[in-house]
């Protein structure tokens, strides 16, 4: 028993019809879903000096202003970027050969030459890292670059979420009364499911 | 062109004015325009990529004497 050839027909009709249609919904579907979505990024920030501050919280703050969900989760050193008071981070030129060392005073000739001091100097002269830490601030300021307590706040204010290491707080001997408010406490399986679904995942 | 309200981001650099417009932006009403003025070369790409993504329309922008300036109208 066949169908009868007018149904086969509407049956056929219908088949075609629907290729048709299909991917156009799905397309419109698909688009919708992407235009309703919020993206979403999850930083580890594992370094705890002046230089490496910066990267999380600029591009943390960033993405919350162009409507992202930011989680940033800090572990290590990068729990130096939390406490109360950030203005003794420091930096170091030492084993850093891509670190200019421009002065951020004087003539501009004088500005222009890149100090090359050696390593056993930048070693072994007292107060070395205190210096080039100065100077840095110095130049961060000479160029209207954000300070760290400045984009933490600028985060903060636009829902980026603290996420402290509880493991390196301890092994590190910190207390959560060292940190800034405002900060969550947890572990890996914490993160982990956070980042899974984010668009934009980093390591610094 | 015409506009509701004006920042001043002149010696700033990334990714504050950014951060400065968009907050400055939630101070408006929707379809009001907001005038930026910025130093940071970085910002001219650094605009269009923002309007671009949040859908606040940038209706003009253009440079003069190393100033870049910015109209950006509230979605």
């Amino acid at each position: 028993m066949g169908a009868t050839p007018e149904i086969a027909n509407i049956d056929d009709l219908v088949n075609r019809r629907i290729e048709e249609l299909l991917p156009q919904k799905i397309e419109e579907a698909l688009r919708q879903r992407e235009e309703s979505r919020t993206p979403s990024m999850a930083i580890i920030a594992t370094k705890g000096t002046l230089d490496w501050a910066y990267p999380p919280f600029i591009l943390g703050s960033t993405a919350a202003a162009l409507g992202w969900d930011v989680s940033i989760f800090f572990t290590f050193y990068g729990l130096n970027l939390l406490k109360k008071d950030v203005s003794d981070l420091k930096v170091s030129p030492l084993g850093n050969p891509g670190m200019p060392m421009k002065m951020p005073f004087g003539p501009e000739w004088f500005k222009g030459i890149n100090w090359n001091i050696p390593n056993l100097v930048q070693a072994g002269v007292p107060g070395f890292e205190n210096l080039a830490t100065v100077l840095m601030q110095q130049t961060i300021k000479n160029n209207g670059v954000a300070t760290i307590e400045e984009l933490r706040g600028l985060s903060q204010e636009a829902d980026v979420k603290f996420i402290a290491c509880q493991m390196t707080v301890e092994l590190f001997g910190f207390s959560h009364d060292d940190f800034i408010s405002g900060v969550d406490y947890a572990g890996a399986a914490t993160f982990l499911p956070v980042a899974q679904q984010a668009d934009v995942s980093l390591f610094m | 062109m015409n506009f509701d309200k004006e920042l001043d981001a002149r010696g700033l650099n990334c990714p504050l004015p950014i951060l400065r417009a968009k907050k400055t932006l939630a101070e408006l009403q929707p379809g009001q325009v907001l005038r930026i003025i910025a130093t940071d070369p970085g910002s001219v790409k650094d605009f269009a990529a923002f309007a671009k993504q949040t859908g606040n329309e940038l209706l003009g922008s253009g440079e003069k004497d190393k100033e870049f300036e910015f109209f950006l109208k509230r979605k």
